[in-house]
Protein backbone atom coordinates (compact mmCIF):
# COMPACT_ATOMS: atom_id res chain seq x y z
CA UNK A 1 0.00 0.00 0.00
CA UNK A 2 2.92 2.31 0.69
CA UNK A 3 3.54 2.73 -3.00
CA UNK A 4 -0.01 3.67 -3.83
CA UNK A 5 -0.14 6.14 -0.96
CA UNK A 6 3.04 7.90 -2.09
CA UNK A 7 2.55 11.37 -3.51
CA UNK A 8 2.54 11.33 -7.30
CA UNK A 9 5.54 13.05 -8.80
CA UNK A 10 5.34 16.79 -9.20
CA UNK A 11 4.50 18.00 -12.65
CA UNK A 12 6.31 20.76 -14.52
CA UNK A 13 4.00 23.48 -15.81
CA UNK A 14 4.64 26.52 -17.96
CA UNK A 15 2.11 29.27 -18.30
CA UNK A 16 1.97 32.92 -19.26
CA UNK A 17 0.92 35.06 -16.31
CA UNK A 18 0.28 38.75 -16.90
CA UNK A 19 2.30 38.55 -20.10
CA UNK A 20 5.34 36.83 -18.57
CA UNK A 21 6.23 33.18 -19.03
CA UNK A 22 6.36 31.43 -15.66
CA UNK A 23 7.20 27.86 -14.77
CA UNK A 24 6.65 25.75 -11.71
CA UNK A 25 6.63 22.26 -10.24
CA UNK A 26 3.26 21.37 -8.77
CA UNK A 27 1.43 18.41 -7.35
CA UNK A 28 -1.51 17.60 -9.62
CA UNK A 29 -3.86 18.55 -6.78
CA UNK A 30 -2.45 22.09 -6.46
CA UNK A 31 -5.17 24.61 -7.18
CA UNK A 32 -4.39 27.44 -9.58
CA UNK A 33 -5.05 30.05 -6.88
CA UNK A 34 -2.46 28.45 -4.59
CA UNK A 35 0.10 28.26 -7.40
CA UNK A 36 -0.46 31.95 -8.18
CA UNK A 37 -0.26 33.01 -4.54
CA UNK A 38 2.36 30.68 -3.11
CA UNK A 39 4.25 29.61 -6.22
CA UNK A 40 4.46 32.96 -7.96
CA UNK A 41 3.88 35.38 -5.07
CA UNK A 42 0.87 36.94 -6.78
CA UNK A 43 -1.37 37.37 -3.76
CA UNK A 44 -3.99 39.55 -5.45
CA UNK A 45 -6.35 36.64 -6.08
CA UNK A 46 -7.77 35.81 -2.66
CA UNK A 47 -9.01 32.56 -1.20
CA UNK A 48 -12.38 33.31 0.37
CA UNK A 49 -14.91 30.52 0.51
CA UNK A 50 -12.76 28.00 -1.36
CA UNK A 51 -15.96 26.42 -2.67
CA UNK A 52 -16.47 28.39 -5.91
CA UNK A 53 -19.15 30.59 -4.37
CA UNK A 54 -17.54 33.88 -3.37
CA UNK A 55 -15.48 34.89 -6.40
CA UNK A 56 -12.60 36.53 -4.55
CA UNK A 57 -10.20 34.30 -6.56
CA UNK A 58 -11.45 35.30 -10.03
CA UNK A 59 -8.79 35.51 -12.75
CA UNK A 60 -8.87 35.26 -16.54
CA UNK A 61 -7.78 31.93 -18.02
CA UNK A 62 -7.26 32.03 -21.79
CA UNK A 63 -9.55 35.05 -21.86
CA UNK A 64 -12.36 33.44 -19.84
CA UNK A 65 -13.35 34.63 -16.38
CA UNK A 66 -12.81 31.73 -13.94
CA UNK A 67 -12.62 30.97 -10.24
CA UNK A 68 -9.03 29.94 -9.67
CA UNK A 69 -9.96 27.89 -6.58
CA UNK A 70 -11.80 25.51 -8.90
CA UNK A 71 -9.09 25.05 -11.50
CA UNK A 72 -6.05 22.81 -11.05
CA UNK A 73 -2.71 24.46 -11.77
CA UNK A 74 -1.96 21.55 -14.14
CA UNK A 75 -5.09 22.43 -16.13
CA UNK A 76 -3.55 25.86 -16.73
CA UNK A 77 -0.36 24.36 -18.19
CA UNK A 78 0.21 26.15 -21.50
CA UNK A 79 -2.49 28.72 -20.76
CA UNK A 80 -2.54 32.49 -20.48
CA UNK A 81 -3.58 33.85 -17.10
CA UNK A 82 -4.40 37.44 -16.21
CA UNK A 83 -4.59 38.40 -12.54
CA UNK A 84 -5.43 41.67 -10.82
CA UNK A 85 -1.69 42.43 -10.74
CA UNK A 86 -1.66 42.47 -14.54
CA UNK A 87 -4.41 45.05 -15.00
CA UNK A 88 -2.60 48.32 -14.33
CA UNK A 89 0.02 49.58 -16.78
CA UNK A 90 3.15 51.62 -16.12
CA UNK A 91 2.24 52.43 -12.55
CA UNK A 92 -1.24 53.62 -13.48
CA UNK A 93 -4.45 51.99 -12.36
CA UNK A 94 -6.70 50.29 -14.86
CA UNK A 95 -9.94 52.26 -15.40
CA UNK A 96 -11.82 49.65 -13.33
CA UNK A 97 -9.39 50.13 -10.44
CA UNK A 98 -9.80 53.86 -10.93
CA UNK A 99 -13.57 53.40 -10.69
CA UNK A 100 -13.30 51.48 -7.41
CA UNK A 101 -11.06 54.27 -6.06
CA UNK A 102 -13.30 57.12 -7.17
CA UNK A 103 -16.63 55.56 -6.21
CA UNK A 104 -15.53 53.92 -2.95
CA UNK A 105 -16.14 50.44 -4.36
CA UNK A 106 -14.48 48.72 -1.43
CA UNK A 107 -14.71 48.56 2.31
CA UNK A 108 -12.58 45.75 3.76
CA UNK A 109 -11.20 45.00 0.30
CA UNK A 110 -11.26 41.23 0.52
CA UNK A 111 -13.64 40.70 -2.39
CA UNK A 112 -12.20 43.57 -4.44
CA UNK A 113 -9.71 41.74 -6.70
CA UNK A 114 -12.43 39.28 -7.68
CA UNK A 115 -15.00 42.02 -8.17
CA UNK A 116 -12.60 43.93 -10.41
CA UNK A 117 -11.68 40.83 -12.44
CA UNK A 118 -15.36 39.93 -12.88
CA UNK A 119 -16.03 43.51 -13.99
CA UNK A 120 -13.13 43.16 -16.43
CA UNK A 121 -14.72 40.00 -17.86
CA UNK A 122 -18.07 41.79 -18.16
CA UNK A 123 -16.74 44.95 -19.82
CA UNK A 124 -14.78 42.87 -22.33
CA UNK A 125 -17.99 41.13 -23.44
CA UNK A 126 -20.29 44.09 -22.96
CA UNK A 127 -18.61 47.54 -22.90
CA UNK A 128 -21.86 49.37 -22.18
CA UNK A 129 -23.75 47.33 -19.58
CA UNK A 130 -26.97 48.41 -17.90
CA UNK A 131 -27.11 48.45 -14.11
CA UNK A 132 -29.09 45.21 -14.28
CA UNK A 133 -26.45 43.57 -16.47
CA UNK A 134 -23.72 44.65 -14.05
CA UNK A 135 -25.60 43.11 -11.13
CA UNK A 136 -26.10 39.85 -13.02
CA UNK A 137 -22.41 39.79 -14.00
CA UNK A 138 -21.54 39.91 -10.29
CA UNK A 139 -23.71 36.86 -9.57
CA UNK A 140 -20.58 34.87 -8.72
CA UNK A 141 -19.03 37.45 -6.38
CA UNK A 142 -19.94 38.03 -2.75
CA UNK A 143 -19.18 41.14 -0.70
CA UNK A 144 -19.65 40.42 3.00
CA UNK A 145 -19.47 44.19 3.71
CA UNK A 146 -22.54 44.34 1.43
CA UNK A 147 -21.04 47.27 -0.45
CA UNK A 148 -22.77 46.37 -3.69
CA UNK A 149 -24.22 49.80 -4.46
CA UNK A 150 -20.82 51.40 -4.73
CA UNK A 151 -19.35 48.41 -6.53
CA UNK A 152 -22.01 48.82 -9.22
CA UNK A 153 -21.31 52.57 -9.37
CA UNK A 154 -17.58 51.87 -9.66
CA UNK A 155 -18.16 49.63 -12.66
CA UNK A 156 -20.49 52.17 -14.27
CA UNK A 157 -17.78 54.81 -13.77
CA UNK A 158 -15.17 52.48 -15.30
CA UNK A 159 -17.37 51.68 -18.29
CA UNK A 160 -17.77 55.39 -18.97
CA UNK A 161 -14.04 55.99 -18.56
CA UNK A 162 -13.22 53.16 -20.96
CA UNK A 163 -15.80 54.42 -23.46
CA UNK A 164 -14.25 57.88 -23.38
CA UNK A 165 -11.04 56.21 -24.44
CA UNK A 166 -7.37 56.91 -23.89
CA UNK A 167 -7.84 60.66 -23.58
CA UNK A 168 -9.56 60.15 -20.24
CA UNK A 169 -7.34 60.35 -17.19
CA UNK A 170 -6.56 56.84 -15.98
CA UNK A 171 -3.66 57.74 -13.69
CA UNK A 172 -4.57 58.35 -10.10
CA UNK A 173 -3.48 60.34 -7.17
CA UNK A 174 -2.71 57.11 -5.31
CA UNK A 175 1.00 57.80 -5.19
CA UNK B 1 -9.05 22.84 1.04
CA UNK B 2 -7.36 20.71 -1.52
CA UNK B 3 -8.13 17.31 -2.94
CA UNK B 4 -6.55 13.97 -2.23
CA UNK B 5 -3.42 13.06 -4.16
CA UNK B 6 -4.07 11.81 -7.66
CA UNK B 7 -2.29 11.30 -10.95
CA UNK B 8 -3.16 13.70 -13.76
CA UNK B 9 -3.42 12.71 -17.41
CA UNK B 10 -4.22 14.99 -20.31
CA UNK B 11 -4.46 12.66 -23.32
CA UNK B 12 -4.71 14.08 -26.82
CA UNK B 13 -6.92 11.36 -28.29
CA UNK B 14 -10.14 9.71 -27.24
CA UNK B 15 -8.57 6.25 -27.67
CA UNK B 16 -5.83 7.17 -25.24
CA UNK B 17 -8.40 8.52 -22.75
CA UNK B 18 -10.50 5.34 -22.97
CA UNK B 19 -7.33 3.27 -22.51
CA UNK B 20 -6.44 5.19 -19.34
CA UNK B 21 -9.93 4.65 -17.93
CA UNK B 22 -9.95 0.97 -18.86
CA UNK B 23 -6.56 0.45 -17.20
CA UNK B 24 -7.44 2.19 -13.95
CA UNK B 25 -10.85 1.61 -12.35
CA UNK B 26 -10.03 4.37 -9.87
CA UNK B 27 -9.65 7.02 -12.59
CA UNK B 28 -12.29 9.65 -13.30
CA UNK B 29 -12.95 11.87 -16.27
CA UNK B 30 -12.29 15.61 -15.81
CA UNK B 31 -14.33 17.89 -18.08
CA UNK B 32 -14.94 21.46 -16.84
CA UNK B 33 -14.31 20.33 -13.27
CA UNK B 34 -17.06 22.39 -11.69
CA UNK B 35 -18.82 19.45 -10.09
CA UNK B 36 -15.89 17.06 -9.69
CA UNK B 37 -13.27 19.42 -8.23
CA UNK B 38 -15.58 20.85 -5.52
CA UNK B 39 -16.52 17.26 -4.59
CA UNK B 40 -12.83 16.32 -4.43
CA UNK B 41 -11.98 19.36 -2.30
CA UNK B 42 -14.67 18.29 0.16
CA UNK B 43 -13.26 14.74 -0.06
CA UNK B 44 -16.63 13.47 -1.18
CA UNK B 45 -14.76 12.08 -4.16
CA UNK B 46 -11.18 10.83 -4.09
CA UNK B 47 -10.25 9.35 -7.47
CA UNK B 48 -6.75 7.95 -7.91
CA UNK B 49 -6.35 9.60 -11.29
CA UNK B 50 -7.97 12.25 -13.44
CA UNK B 51 -8.23 11.96 -17.20
CA UNK B 52 -8.61 15.55 -18.47
CA UNK B 53 -10.44 15.75 -21.81
CA UNK B 54 -9.32 19.35 -22.48
CA UNK B 55 -6.75 18.52 -25.18
CA UNK B 56 -8.87 16.08 -27.19
CA UNK B 57 -9.90 17.52 -30.54
CA UNK B 58 -13.50 17.36 -31.66
CA UNK B 59 -15.27 17.37 -28.29
CA UNK B 60 -16.25 21.05 -28.45
CA UNK B 61 -18.67 22.85 -30.66
CA UNK B 62 -22.21 22.86 -31.99
CA UNK B 63 -23.24 21.58 -35.40
CA UNK B 64 -26.61 21.08 -37.04
CA UNK B 65 -28.09 18.95 -39.78
CA UNK B 66 -31.57 17.58 -39.13
CA UNK B 67 -30.67 17.58 -35.44
CA UNK B 68 -28.32 19.68 -33.33
CA UNK B 69 -25.17 17.95 -32.09
CA UNK B 70 -23.31 19.47 -29.15
CA UNK B 71 -19.83 18.28 -28.22
CA UNK B 72 -19.51 17.13 -24.63
CA UNK B 73 -16.82 19.69 -23.75
CA UNK B 74 -18.87 22.64 -25.00
CA UNK B 75 -19.13 25.13 -22.14
CA UNK B 76 -22.30 26.80 -20.90
CA UNK B 77 -21.05 30.15 -22.20
CA UNK B 78 -20.55 28.62 -25.64
CA UNK B 79 -24.17 27.44 -25.50
CA UNK B 80 -25.32 30.92 -24.44
CA UNK B 81 -23.39 32.55 -27.30
CA UNK B 82 -24.38 30.06 -30.03
CA UNK B 83 -26.30 31.58 -32.97
CA UNK B 84 -27.13 28.04 -34.09
CA UNK B 85 -28.92 27.32 -30.80
CA UNK B 86 -30.61 30.72 -30.65
CA UNK B 87 -32.08 29.99 -34.09
CA UNK B 88 -33.04 26.34 -33.67
CA UNK B 89 -33.18 25.38 -29.99
CA UNK B 90 -33.24 28.64 -28.04
CA UNK B 91 -34.32 26.85 -24.86
CA UNK B 92 -30.85 25.27 -24.62
CA UNK B 93 -29.17 28.69 -24.64
CA UNK B 94 -31.74 30.00 -22.17
CA UNK B 95 -31.12 27.20 -19.70
CA UNK B 96 -27.32 27.55 -20.06
CA UNK B 97 -27.61 31.25 -19.17
CA UNK B 98 -29.23 30.27 -15.85
CA UNK B 99 -26.62 27.73 -14.72
CA UNK B 100 -24.33 28.78 -11.87
CA UNK B 101 -22.66 32.16 -12.34
CA UNK B 102 -20.53 33.71 -15.12
CA UNK B 103 -17.36 31.98 -13.95
CA UNK B 104 -19.03 28.57 -13.65
CA UNK B 105 -20.41 29.04 -17.17
CA UNK B 106 -16.88 29.77 -18.46
CA UNK B 107 -15.66 26.28 -17.62
CA UNK B 108 -18.66 24.05 -16.83
CA UNK B 109 -19.60 21.77 -19.72
CA UNK B 110 -22.80 20.18 -20.98
CA UNK B 111 -21.23 16.72 -21.14
CA UNK B 112 -19.80 17.07 -17.66
CA UNK B 113 -23.16 18.00 -16.23
CA UNK B 114 -24.95 15.07 -17.86
CA UNK B 115 -22.27 12.51 -16.93
CA UNK B 116 -22.21 13.78 -13.33
CA UNK B 117 -26.02 13.60 -13.09
CA UNK B 118 -26.47 15.85 -10.09
CA UNK B 119 -30.04 15.34 -8.85
CA UNK B 120 -30.65 19.11 -9.13
CA UNK B 121 -28.95 19.76 -12.48
CA UNK B 122 -30.92 21.74 -15.07
CA UNK B 123 -29.73 20.02 -18.23
CA UNK B 124 -30.67 16.49 -17.20
CA UNK B 125 -34.36 17.44 -17.19
CA UNK B 126 -34.01 19.46 -20.37
CA UNK B 127 -32.38 16.57 -22.26
CA UNK B 128 -35.17 14.23 -21.12
CA UNK B 129 -37.84 16.65 -22.31
CA UNK B 130 -36.07 17.26 -25.63
CA UNK B 131 -35.67 13.51 -26.24
CA UNK B 132 -31.91 13.86 -26.76
CA UNK B 133 -29.52 11.02 -27.50
CA UNK B 134 -26.19 10.71 -25.71
CA UNK B 135 -23.16 9.41 -27.61
CA UNK B 136 -20.57 7.49 -25.60
CA UNK B 137 -17.25 5.97 -26.61
CA UNK B 138 -15.56 3.16 -24.69
CA UNK B 139 -13.28 0.20 -25.28
CA UNK B 140 -16.21 -1.64 -26.88
CA UNK B 141 -16.68 1.19 -29.38
CA UNK B 142 -19.30 3.89 -29.77
CA UNK B 143 -22.95 3.66 -28.77
CA UNK B 144 -25.96 5.90 -28.60
CA UNK B 145 -28.04 6.04 -25.43
CA UNK B 146 -31.45 7.74 -25.38
CA UNK B 147 -31.76 10.25 -22.53
CA UNK B 148 -34.69 8.18 -21.22
CA UNK B 149 -32.25 5.32 -20.54
CA UNK B 150 -29.25 7.42 -19.50
CA UNK B 151 -30.04 8.87 -16.06
CA UNK B 152 -30.28 5.91 -13.71
CA UNK B 153 -29.97 7.10 -10.12
CA UNK B 154 -28.31 9.73 -7.96
CA UNK B 155 -24.95 10.65 -9.59
CA UNK B 156 -25.30 7.50 -11.69
CA UNK B 157 -25.73 7.14 -15.44
CA UNK B 158 -25.70 4.34 -18.00
CA UNK B 159 -22.05 5.12 -18.83
CA UNK B 160 -19.73 2.16 -18.30
CA UNK B 161 -16.52 2.60 -16.28
CA UNK B 162 -14.40 3.10 -19.41
CA UNK B 163 -16.97 5.04 -21.41
CA UNK B 164 -16.70 8.75 -22.16
CA UNK B 165 -19.67 10.90 -23.08
CA UNK B 166 -18.60 12.59 -26.32
CA UNK B 167 -21.68 14.37 -27.66
CA UNK B 168 -25.39 14.99 -27.30
CA UNK B 169 -27.70 14.90 -30.30
CA UNK B 170 -30.96 16.82 -29.93
CA UNK B 171 -33.77 16.47 -32.46
CA UNK B 172 -35.20 19.76 -33.72
CA UNK B 173 -38.93 19.16 -33.80
CA UNK B 174 -40.91 20.46 -36.75
CA UNK B 175 -44.30 22.15 -36.62
CA UNK B 176 -45.94 23.97 -33.75
CA UNK B 177 -43.71 23.06 -30.83
CA UNK B 178 -43.07 25.02 -27.64
CA UNK B 179 -40.12 24.36 -25.35
CA UNK B 180 -39.51 25.86 -21.93
CA UNK B 181 -37.69 25.31 -18.66
CA UNK B 182 -38.33 26.96 -15.32
CA UNK B 183 -36.91 26.39 -11.89
CA UNK B 184 -37.49 27.45 -8.34
CA UNK B 185 -33.89 27.88 -7.38
CA UNK B 186 -32.23 27.77 -4.03
CA UNK B 187 -31.36 31.41 -3.28
CA UNK B 188 -27.80 30.65 -2.19
CA UNK B 189 -26.65 27.80 -4.42
CA UNK B 190 -28.76 28.57 -7.49
CA UNK B 191 -29.48 24.87 -7.87
CA UNK B 192 -33.03 23.84 -8.68
CA UNK B 193 -35.13 23.01 -5.64
CA UNK B 194 -37.58 22.04 -8.36
CA UNK B 195 -36.93 22.50 -12.08
CA UNK B 196 -39.24 21.41 -14.89
CA UNK B 197 -38.66 21.22 -18.64
CA UNK B 198 -41.56 20.89 -21.06
CA UNK B 199 -41.76 20.28 -24.80
CA UNK B 200 -45.32 20.49 -26.13
CA UNK B 201 -46.35 19.85 -29.74
CA UNK B 202 -49.68 20.93 -31.18
CA UNK B 203 -51.58 19.03 -33.88
CA UNK B 204 -53.43 20.56 -36.83
CA UNK B 205 -56.57 20.89 -34.72
CA UNK B 206 -54.69 22.82 -32.03
CA UNK B 207 -54.83 20.09 -29.42
CA UNK B 208 -51.69 18.73 -27.74
CA UNK B 209 -50.20 16.09 -30.05
CA UNK B 210 -47.32 15.15 -27.77
CA UNK B 211 -45.95 16.23 -24.42
CA UNK B 212 -42.59 15.55 -22.82
CA UNK B 213 -42.27 16.90 -19.29
CA UNK B 214 -39.26 16.23 -17.06
CA UNK B 215 -38.58 17.19 -13.46
CA UNK B 216 -35.25 17.79 -11.71
CA UNK B 217 -34.28 18.72 -8.17
CA UNK B 218 -36.79 16.65 -6.28
CA UNK B 219 -35.81 13.02 -6.76
CA UNK B 220 -32.55 11.00 -6.87
CA UNK B 221 -32.36 11.71 -10.60
CA UNK B 222 -34.22 13.77 -13.17
CA UNK B 223 -37.23 11.91 -14.44
CA UNK B 224 -40.20 12.22 -16.81
CA UNK B 225 -43.46 13.35 -15.23
CA UNK B 226 -45.62 10.75 -16.93
CA UNK B 227 -48.83 11.76 -15.18
CA UNK B 228 -48.55 15.35 -16.42
CA UNK B 229 -47.78 14.16 -19.95
CA UNK B 230 -50.79 11.83 -19.99
CA UNK B 231 -53.02 14.62 -18.76
CA UNK B 232 -51.98 16.89 -21.66
CA UNK B 233 -51.99 14.65 -24.75
CA UNK B 234 -55.17 15.03 -26.78
CA UNK B 235 -56.32 18.07 -24.81
CA UNK B 236 -56.78 21.64 -25.97
CA UNK B 237 -54.16 23.60 -23.99
CA UNK B 238 -56.40 25.87 -21.94
CA UNK B 239 -55.58 27.36 -18.53
CA UNK B 240 -57.86 24.67 -17.04
CA UNK B 241 -56.25 21.65 -18.74
CA UNK B 242 -52.78 23.01 -17.96
CA UNK B 243 -53.70 23.55 -14.31
CA UNK B 244 -55.06 20.00 -14.16
CA UNK B 245 -51.87 18.57 -15.70
CA UNK B 246 -49.72 20.56 -13.25
CA UNK B 247 -51.84 19.29 -10.37
CA UNK B 248 -51.29 15.72 -11.62
CA UNK B 249 -47.55 16.22 -12.16
CA UNK B 250 -46.27 14.96 -8.77
CA UNK B 251 -48.11 11.67 -9.27
CA UNK B 252 -45.72 8.76 -9.65
CA UNK B 253 -42.62 10.84 -8.83
CA UNK B 254 -40.29 9.70 -6.06
CA UNK B 255 -40.13 13.12 -4.38
CA UNK B 256 -37.58 13.44 -1.59
CA UNK B 257 -37.13 15.95 1.20
CA UNK B 258 -33.87 17.38 2.47
CA UNK B 259 -32.39 20.25 4.44
CA UNK B 260 -33.70 22.79 1.92
CA UNK B 261 -37.22 21.60 1.30
CA UNK B 262 -39.54 18.90 2.60
CA UNK B 263 -41.03 16.37 0.21
CA UNK B 264 -44.42 17.96 0.77
CA UNK B 265 -43.15 21.44 -0.14
CA UNK B 266 -41.32 20.11 -3.20
CA UNK B 267 -44.48 18.31 -4.30
CA UNK B 268 -46.33 21.62 -4.05
CA UNK B 269 -43.58 23.37 -6.01
CA UNK B 270 -43.91 20.78 -8.78
CA UNK B 271 -47.52 21.89 -9.28
CA UNK B 272 -46.62 25.61 -9.19
CA UNK B 273 -43.51 25.47 -11.41
CA UNK B 274 -45.33 22.92 -13.58
CA UNK B 275 -48.22 25.26 -14.30
CA UNK B 276 -45.86 28.14 -15.13
CA UNK B 277 -43.63 26.13 -17.45
CA UNK B 278 -46.56 24.45 -19.21
CA UNK B 279 -48.20 27.85 -19.78
CA UNK B 280 -44.94 29.14 -21.24
CA UNK B 281 -44.38 26.11 -23.49
CA UNK B 282 -48.01 26.22 -24.67
CA UNK B 283 -47.75 29.93 -25.50
CA UNK B 284 -44.55 29.29 -27.46
CA UNK B 285 -46.19 26.40 -29.33
CA UNK B 286 -49.09 28.64 -30.34
CA UNK B 287 -46.45 31.06 -31.67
Amino acid sequence: MADTMAAPAKVAITLTVNGEQRTGQVEPRTLLVHFLREGLGLTGAHVGCDTSQCGSCVVELNGASVKSCTVLAVQADGAEVLTIEGLGRDGAYHPIQEGFWEKHGLQCGYCTPGMIMSAYGLLKRNPDPSEDEIRHALDGNLCRCTGYQNIVRSIQYAAQLMKDGPTAPVATSAD
Amino acid sequence: MFPNQFAYHRPSTLEEAVGLLAADPDAKVLAGGHSLLPAMKLRLAAPGALVDLASIEGLRGISADGAVTIGAMTTYNQLVDSDELRARLPVVAEVAAGVGDPQVRSLGTLGGSLAHNDPAADFTALMLALGADVTAVGSQGERTIPADEFFLDILTTALGPDEILTAVRIPVPAGRVGMAYQKHEHPASGYAVVGIAAVLALGDDGTCRSARVAVTGCAPTATRAAAAEAALVGQALTPETIAAAAQAAPGGLEITGDLYASAEYRSHLVTVVGRRVLEQAAARARG
